[in-house]
């Protein structure tokens, strides 16, 4: 018991390193994900903008939606927030900080594949072939505007016959990863400059009101767990009760409906005690066939 | 029976995780069975939309029931639901509970391979090569040909080695195209499941929390009261056959002694517990014997036998026979036999 409770309490007291070991394994999995992913460019006008922007921004939405879902805390504080208020009072800051320290691990993965993705710059190549300006670009300047929209959208596909050897091409190209992973070093500075700031900033401002809902909102957490194992401890003394109460039955049966001499004394070796007076074959196919037929009631009074 | 109970609450409290654990690990077979798979479109008009749709379709149907079949809970609950009610009501919200956990955790790993097929591209593109709109991404100046023979033409494309429409319409375009299209729905179908398991989770503590609380209980609660009915009875089942051998070789020996006309022997008070575990059989012959018996006629299934005023053994002993043997029943059976 002892053992089980020193387990118990270094996984309790590690509940958060359990979240933040989560989050980096999703950021990690955002990352893998986005590797092994096929990025494949239609490298056509009006699909080139929807296919980018949409690699770009969906996988996020769906990574932050999983980092809400794997995250258990979610569950604990939307039941707080929406139990009735009962005979404890409702303390919004707890829920506001179980919300927002929820929300700053869900939003690291969506913002690690945005990172990567302007970092690797095929998404914005993609989307934005076609928005650049044919004039700065030499083999773009002189072509008609129809035909120059659907050159610039094949710019994403290296293979493609018409721009397999066009040096204009690698010079869009390259014009606009540079822009891209401008975007994506620009990105990662400043979430990292805010991150520093917040996290340098925050005992100065409210540091005990930070600690008391910290606090409760471990608390919070701690009882709903104790609560599910108290639970399934009683559900297994029940349980236990119940069949021994059926095995008792059962034997008050038979001594009933038998002709035999009752067994009196208690066993010399302790195995009467286990054969619970079911002791031949008919006994026992009577008694699991009770089982399933009329199964005890549930009450163990 | 302490340390048992702390490793029964250990892995109650975390049957969760364990059937998580599984729910991950055919999540992960499914994408491996998908790259072990060899894709082989067979280019031809009509095939081409049962081959791919048929890959996109029958796999998950099969990881769906392969998810109910690898579940133990499902014997409970099929046991649980035909059960005739008796002395206890049956609680349909529980069945709900335990039919819905099991579902969502079987949907797993097909929605898995649905995403990684249409994020792949294969199915799609040889699915619907034969729909790619050569309007507007064929070439302008491409021969007249009969609609059949653009269905035959554009039914290659997935096999670029035996492709012969390049004047048609590019092979590369084609397959950019489809492939778009197919990643687009491939996210769009992730993003969707993603969303419904979010507002599954998320609305049930704003609905019904105490219904689910209860019906969770109850869940577990059957589930447990089944594993300690079979403890329970491999328990018995252990004594009753613990007492039916001893009984045996008591019988055995009795008979034996009974035939042979000899005196019993008594152990002496200093024998120790090796020689009572001898049980009256002492010499080979006599195993032999009783192996033989054990064979060819075991006894029957029942420890209750009529008790007979007997003076064998036990008349010195002063205690009052726990175990009135049945030499009537056991020599009837060991006579027949001889």
């Amino acid at each position: 018991m002892d053992r089980f409770r020193m387990i118990f309490q270094y996984f309790q007291s590690n509940s958060e390193s359990v979240m933040n070991g989560i989050c980096g394994l999703l950021a990690l999995a955002s990352v893998k994900m986005y590797t092994s992913f096929e990025f494949s460019c239609p490298c056509l006008p009006q699909y080139n903008v929807v296919y980018g922007l949409g690699i770009m921004f969906i996988p996020p939405i769906i990574l932050f939606l999983c980092g809400l879902i794997l995250n258990r805390q979610s569950l604990v504080m939307l039941e707080e927030w929406r139990r009735p208020a009962g005979r404890r009072k409702k303390d919004l800051a707890v829920i506001r900080y179980m919300c927002s320290s929820i929300m700053q691990r869900a939003m690291v993965a969506p913002v690690v594949w945005i990172i990567v993705t302007l970092l690797d710059g095929k998404c914005l190549i993609c989307a934005f072939s076609g928005s650049v300006d044919p004039e700065k670009f030499v083999g773009f300047a002189n072509v008609s505007t129809v035909q120059v929209q659907q050159l610039l959208a094949k710019v994403p596909c290296k293979d493609d016959e018409l721009m397999r050897n066009n040096t204009s091409r690698k010079a869009v190209s390259r014009y606009l990863r540079c822009w891209s992973q401008a975007l994506g070093w620009s990105i990662l500075l400043i979430l990292i400059i805010a991150a520093f700031l917040a996290r340098w900033l925050r005992p100065c401002f409210n540091q005990a009101t930070l600690l008391q809902a910290r606090h409760w909102s471990n608390y919070i957490d701690i009882e709903q767990k104790i609560f599910e194992e108290t639970c399934c401890e009683h559900s297994r003394l029940f349980a236990h009760k119940c069949i021994l109460h059926f095995f008792e039955s059962m034997r008050q049966e038979i001594k009933l409906h038998s002709l035999s001499l009752p067994r009196e004394g208690e066993g010399a070796d302790g195995e009467e005690d286990l054969l619970r007076g079911i002791t031949d074959q008919d006994q026992v196919n009577k008694l699991l066939k009770t089982w399933y037929c009329e199964k005890p009631p549930l009450d163990v009074s | 029976m302490d340390k048992f109970r702390m490793i029964f609450q250990f892995f109650q409290s975390n049957q969760e995780s364990f059937m998580n654990g599984i729910c991950g690990i055919m999540a992960l077979a499914s994408t491996q069975m998908y790259s072990a798979f060899d894709f082989n479109c067979p280019c031809l008009p009509h095939y081409n939309l049962a081959y791919g749709l048929g890959i996109l379709l029958v796999p998950p149907f099969i990881l769906f029931l392969l998810g109910f079949v690898l579940n133990n809970n499902i014997s409970m609950l099929a046991e649980e639901w035909r059960r005739p009610q008796g002395q206890r009501g049956k609680d349909p919200s529980v069945l709900r509970y335990m039919f819905c956990s099991m579902a969502q955790r079987a949907m797993i790993a097909p929605a898995v391979w649905v995403s990684v097929t249409l994020l792949d591209g294969k199915c799609i593109t040889c699915a619907f090569c034969t729909s790619v709109p050569v309007d507007t991404l064929g070439n302008a100046s491409h021969p007249h040909l009969s609609q059949g023979e653009i269905q035959r033409v554009l039914a290659r494309i997935p096999c670029k080695e035996i492709y012969n429409g390049q004047q048609l319409i590019a092979n590369e375009v084609a397959i950019r195209y489809l492939r778009c299209i197919s990643q687009a729905l491939g996210w769009c179908f992730v993003l969707l499941m993603t969303t419904l398991a979010f507002l599954v989770r998320s609305l049930r503590p704003c609905f019904s929390q105490a219904a689910f609380l209860k019906s969770r209980y109850w869940s577990h609660y059957i589930d447990i009261e089944r594993k300690l009915f079979d403890e329970t009875c491999a328990e018995h089942a252990r004594s009753f056959a613990k007492v039916c051998i001893q009984q045996f070789f008591e019988g055995m020996s009795t008979d034996l002694v009974a035939a042979r006309c000899h005196l019993p022997r008594k152990a002496p008070a200093d024998a120790g517990e090796a020689a009572e575990k001898l049980l009256g059989i002492t010499d080979q012959s006599t195993m032999n014997m009783a192996l033989k018996s054990w064979h060819r006629c075991k006894p029957p299934l029942n420890l209750h036998p009529p008790a007979l005023p007997t003076g064998n053994g036990w008349a010195g002993e002063g205690q009052p026979p726990t175990h009135p043997s049945a030499p009537q029943r056991e020599t009837a059976a060991y006579y027949s036999w001889v």
